[in-house]
């Protein structure tokens, strides 16, 4: 098939560490993953896909790079899953770093596939067994196993130091008391109704926005906390280069932090894949079916206060603005509607993209892709080409964005493409139309 | 751990019924800020950290100001013991402040305030120009590291251990990393072995040995004490703890058949979990529990290797055992509520939220404070005395079990009350 | 032969069939309990909810997307299923030995069905060959599989219209028909089977646990 030769990227995790590989090693880990890593899911998921290409459409990889089949999310499947369960025993290296682009790279384990595959198969579990494959061999590009080993260590995503951490939170709540008298990021409170809790960006680039959720929850009268040691970050990268044991502790340390304070809830900031792993694979792992106390997205957050009139909205933001709608809270938690119901609440000029909902488009970063770091933007950047496309036709101004992730991951398809947009979290928004009471400034 | 009983908890006043010790309204009227509210072991004392003016901030206690204000204050905490401290800073200088008695040195940034839980002793991690340390009891370690994210303070007060950093790592340097950048410092003395990572720490009754959770290599974990790993190693650990009066070292690992709890790296238990963690000793040593899930989603509490039949669909916290370790009790949440479980008979009422309870000193009765809405109960032997508060502290039997102490805040008053424990059951 | 075909070995077939799905069936329920999270987070009612959206025509998004595979292959599967159960021939030879019998579909109508799987074959064959992104995720099992799936109907066909000499097409009818069944539950085409488990599962982890629509 005269299909475009797939750039040779350079990536020293992937390069270095495929050198120290040989057959062997690697039978070892698969038979052991395969054996005793999975069962009826990847069992049953392998006996069962017909390879009818019917989940091609479902993934924007593909449909962004002219319909290459090797970006199909069954294409992936065998690419990678097919060759290894065929020969086990006598993959070479450089097989395993094909592996890694593929399922490390080339797809956001953004499950829209699943939704298209007329037996629900679960494409995104599949490349994610292969990730783990891939991480036991330690191949995981760079970057995003220098975000896993800062997981590991600091159990938050960017090697924020503890200090740091708290010094932050003080800084920022004399930045929020500036603005409104009654602003305060109570450390360590127990027995909050809120632990908050945010993703390393926060700290480290990004510290106003925990200004502003200090200035919100002066305004909504919240009582909440957040912790001054580690378990205040509630990102995840592990999960995604398929290091599980750092997942899980990771996720225990998150959600003990928030037992340990006797909060009654946990809401996490902005971020779809932190709500993911707090929500899902980090319980999952180790053992809960549920998170031990509740635990609500930002969105869920936000559409509580507005509803229940704890924020008033004292003007309507009025450039055009539509959503960008994270999958994993949207196709994750089902948080489209509420995500509509807020927008509603404080924008005056709404379009939606298409397709929407749960069909929504990933923005391309997630599943730890943009974490990947630059060697692989340019290929991230082609493999939403959709999404560009989806947004231009919105012709909206301003983009909200209740994620990290895709936060980055849109501006950088808005400048790849020059869609003249700009990003904002719902937050920023919340910032520019809440009422703020007379009494409560500063 | 041998939790012996406070000596002082017999000097108690244990015969007042009510003494109003403090208006809490009153502050709030006169400070245009005051912060979360602490309360003594004893009750006798109340405070928070309050702005007294803008930017301003210094203690009230008891309604009285400390002497000291600083630029910014937290941490305010009591010690086991009962003494007062806080962490505050003035002119970008941070240091401990106890009793309003600042330390002598100050440093670039102080946190992880720790006590020891037997006798008085308390440390922090702080900064310097020179790097990251410790100071314990006031006394500043001499050695500094690159970095330092974890504080452990021995038993008796007298000595602390932390996860250091070894060497600086530049950013995105997943080479180096792998060579094991991380160790533990002692009292400012290094383990002789690094490793990929080192977690939480624990000391050895006596404070001789450390043993921490470490990762060798990608996948590979294990206990190492005073520096010196198990040959066993697992896909992962959880914090281990040493048998009390002992040199044996007990911990969770993941093994091939699921999580198990080992000793010095053999099994313990003839049982293997879909979870374990928290383990604890009975406070003389004989008896061990922990938290297991026996199935996936299902959570209780095993003694001795034996799982009790009672099983909770959210979360079984950390077990405590009566004081003459016949009997364990465990907060545990099911449907959105939380209860007690004691001995595998769990309390029927239950709360939005309850705290650790609290055996009586002849082990029979358990109290704990809970809370519905904003509503503050205590709650004994799994009846609510419907009584509410807008604030309670941790209620306190007392040595001769006959009476309970409760610390209250009711309409902005905050009352310590010595109420016969009969009046509750 | 036509003896030991239309005898022992249609007993072995279903034999086969029967037991092979069994195995399957009970495999699957084995592992799905070291799949720690399978059971806990299945819910009948969201199951439904997704095996209603699924097993309708145009219920689902991708299969409005696709109307023309999705028009093709309910022909072909009801077609496959249902017209040899309600065939006539099929029928006769039960009662002749067993001596029951149930509703039985016209001649006519049996051979229509058996066209128009013949004719879905081939679109899914042509599908197969002419989409890159189907293309490329073919391998000669997936033509074998196809062409297990139409030799009986094929086979049944030029018995049925007495094309060649009728014995042997019918011997070699049942021969394809028997291979098929047997195949079943030991290739894809044991897709039968885990559908409606696959469907469930992922219905169910997309209502009961994440909250969102699956179709
Ligand atoms: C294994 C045992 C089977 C036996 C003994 C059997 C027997 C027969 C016989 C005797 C005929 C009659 C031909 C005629 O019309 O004169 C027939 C037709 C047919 N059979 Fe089977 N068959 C078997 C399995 C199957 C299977 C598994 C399928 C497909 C799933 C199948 C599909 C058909 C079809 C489509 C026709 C032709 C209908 C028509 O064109 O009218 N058969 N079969
Ligand atoms: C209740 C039972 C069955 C269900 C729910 C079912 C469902 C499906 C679905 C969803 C597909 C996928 C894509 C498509 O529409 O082409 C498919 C494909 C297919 N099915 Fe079935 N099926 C069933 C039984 C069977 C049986 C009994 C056979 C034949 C023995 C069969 C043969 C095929 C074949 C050959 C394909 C592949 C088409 C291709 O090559 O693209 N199916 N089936
Ligand atoms: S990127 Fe999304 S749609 Fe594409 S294969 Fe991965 S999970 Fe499926
Ligand atoms: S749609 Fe489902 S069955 Fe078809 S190729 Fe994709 S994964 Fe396989
Ligand atoms: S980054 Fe955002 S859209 Fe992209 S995978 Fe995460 S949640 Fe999905």
């Amino acid at each position: 098939m005269g299909l475009p030769a797939i750039p040779i990227v350079s990536d020293p995790g992937l390069d270095e560490t495929v050198k120290g590989l040989t057959p062997e090693k690697i039978a070892k880990v698969v038979n052991r993953i395969i054996d005793s890593e999975t069962a009826a899911r990847f069992k049953v998921y392998m006996k069962t896909c017909v390879h009818c290409g019917l989940c091609s459409d479902a993934c924007h990889w593909f449909l962004s790079n002219d319909r290459d089949p090797r970006f199909s999310p069954v294409g992936k499947v065998k690419q990678t899953l097919w060759e290894i369960i065929k020969r086990k025993d006598s993959l070479d290296p450089a097989f395993l770093k094909e592996c890694s682009r593929i399922a490390h790279t080339e797809c956001n384990v953004c499950r829209r596939c699943s939704m298209y595959c007329p037996f629900g198969i679960d494409i995104a579990y599949l490349l994610m067994v292969v990730r783990r494959i891939c991480s036991e061999l330690e191949m995981v590009p760079q970057f995003l196993q220098d975000t896993v080993n800062s997981h590991s260590v600091t159990m938050n995503q960017m090697w924020v130091k503890q200090d740091e951490w708290i010094d932050t939170l003080q800084w920022q709540e004399e930045e929020a008391k500036g603005e409104i008298k009654t602003a305060r990021i109570p450390l360590d409170k127990e027995g909050a109704d809120v632990f908050y809790s945010v993703i390393a960006p926060e700290p480290k680039i990004l510290a106003q926005l925990i200004g502003n959720i200090a200035q919100i929850m002066a305004v909504a009268k919240v009582d909440w906390t957040m912790p001054s040691f580690d378990g205040w970050d509630n990102s995840n990268m592990a999960m995604y280069s398929g290091d599980f044991e750092t997942m899980g502790r990771v996720e225990r340390y998150h959600h003990e932090a928030a037992l340990k304070l006797k909060a009654r809830r946990i809401v996490m900031g902005e971020c779809g894949h932190a709500f993911r792993g707090a929500a899902y694979d980090g319980p999952k792992w180790l053992g809960w079916k549920q998170p031990p106390i509740p635990l609500i997205h930002a969105v869920d957050f936000y559409h509580e206060l507005i509803t229940t009139g704890r924020i008033k909205i004292a003007r309507k933001f009025k450039t055009p603005v539509t959503v960008q709608e994270p999958c994993n809270i949207v196709r994750g938690r089902g948080l489209g509607k509420k995500l509509r119901e807020i927008i509603a609440a404080t924008c005056e000029d709404f379009t939606p993209p298409y397709p929407d909902f749960e069909h929504n488009y990933c923005c391309g970063a997630g599943g730890g892709v943009i974490n990947c770091g630059p060697p692989w933007k340019t290929s991230r950047v082609k493999g939403n080409e959709v999404k560009a496309k989806q947004l231009a036709e919105t012709k909206a101004k301003i983009i909200i964005t209740p994620c990290h992730n895709c936060h980055s991951g849109i501006e950088d398809i808005i400048s790849g493409y020059k869609l003249g947009m700009h990003v904002k979290f719902f937050s920023e928004i919340l910032m520019e139309v809440m009422e703020i009471p007379d009494e409560l400034r500063a | 751990m041998n939790l012996k009983a406070y000596p002082e908890k017999h000097s108690w006043d244990w015969e007042t019924s009510t003494k109003e010790i403090a208006n809490i309204s009153d502050w709030i009227s006169s400070f245009p800020e005051v912060q979360e509210i602490v309360i003594s072991p004893e009750g006798e004392r109340i405070a928070a950290i309050v702005m007294t003016e803008d930017d301003v901030f210094s203690v009230c206690v008891n309604g009285e100001l400390w002497t000291n204000t600083f630029e910014k204050a937290w941490s305010l905490k009591f010690s086991p013991n009962g003494s007062l401290f806080c962490i505050g800073m003035n002119d970008d200088e941070w240091t401990v402040i106890e009793e309003d008695k600042p330390w002598e040195d100050s440093f670039d940034y102080v946190w992880n305030m720790k006590f020891s839980p037997e006798s008085p002793g308390v440390g922090v991690n702080v900064r310097t120009s020179e790097g990251y340390g410790v100071a314990l009891n006031g006394n500043p370690w001499d050695s500094k590291f690159v970095q330092m994210r974890s504080l452990e303070v021995s038993p008796d007060g007298k000595r602390a251990a932390g996860t250091v950093q070894l060497t600086s790592l530049a950013e995105g340097d997943v080479f180096s990393f792998k060579k094991g950048l991380w160790g533990l410092a002692v009292d400012g003395e290094l383990w002789g072995t690094n490793f990929l990572n080192v977690w939480d720490c624990v000391f050895s009754t006596e404070g001789t040995k450390v043993a921490a959770e470490v990762r060798l290599v990608s996948g590979r974990q294990t206990i190492a004490v005073d520096g010196i790993p198990w040959d066993q190693e697992f896909k992962a650990v959880w914090r281990p703890i040493f048998v009390p009066d002992g040199h044996d070292v007990i911990a969770p690992c993941l093994t091939t058949d699921g999580w198990r709890l080992l000793v010095n790296g053999k099994s313990l238990w003839n049982k293997s979990f879909n979870q374990a963690w928290n383990t604890v000793f009975s406070p003389n040593g004989a008896k061990l529990a922990a938290v297991v899930s026996p199935e996936f989603g299902r959570w209780t509490i095993g003694v001795d290797g034996n799982v009790w039949k009672n099983s909770f669909g959210e979360v079984v916290l950390a077990p405590v055992f009566s004081p003459d370790g016949q009997r364990v009790a465990a907060v545990a949440k099911d449907s959105g509520k939380w209860t007690i479980i004691v001995n595998d008979v769990p309390w029927i009422e239950n709360f939005d939220m309850i705290w650790d309870p609290a055996f009586s000193p002849d082990g029979l009765h358990v109290a704990a404070k809970a809370a519905r809405g904003s509503d503050y109960f205590v709650v004994v032997d799994g009846k609510n005395s419907n009584q509410k508060f807008s604030k309670l502290g941790a209620p306190v039997f007392s040595p001769d079990g006959s009476r309970l102490l409760m610390k209250t805040v009711e309409a902005g008053r905050y009352f310590r009350k010595i109420v016969p424990l009969k009046n509750l059951l | 032969m036509y003896e030991f075909v239309s005898g022992p070995l249609v007993w072995i077939a279903f034999i086969v069939f029967v037991s092979g799905m069994v195995y399957q069936f009970v495999t699957m329920l084995r592992s799905a309990r070291k799949d720690k999270v399978i059971y806990p987070y299945m819910s009948l009612k969201y199951s439904l909810r997704s095996l209603f959206h699924w097993m309708i025509p145009f219920a689902s998004r991708n299969m409005r997307d696709r109307y023309e595979v999705t028009i093709v292959t309910f022909l072909f599967h009801i077609c496959l299923i249902l017209g040899p159960i309600f065939l006539l021939a099929h029928i006769a030879m039960f009662a002749f030995a067993w001596g029951f019998k149930w509703q039985t579909l016209s001649q006519v109508a049996g051979t229509y069905m058996t066209i128009v799987v013949i004719l879905a074959s081939l679109f899914l064959l042509l599908r197969r060959l002419m989409m890159p992104e189907i293309q490329f995720v073919t391998d000669p099992s997936d033509y074998l599989l196809l062409a297990i799936a139409a030799a009986p109907f094929i086979t049944g066909l030029a018995a049925n219209q007495q094309w060649f000499d009728y014995q042997t097409t019918v011997i070699v009818h049942i021969i394809t028909g028997a291979v098929m069944l047997m195949l079943i539950p030991f290739t894809r085409l044991s897709h039968m089977l885990f559908f409606p488990f696959t469907r469930a599962y992922m219905g169910s982890e997309f209502g009961a646990v994440r909250n969102a629509r699956d179709w």
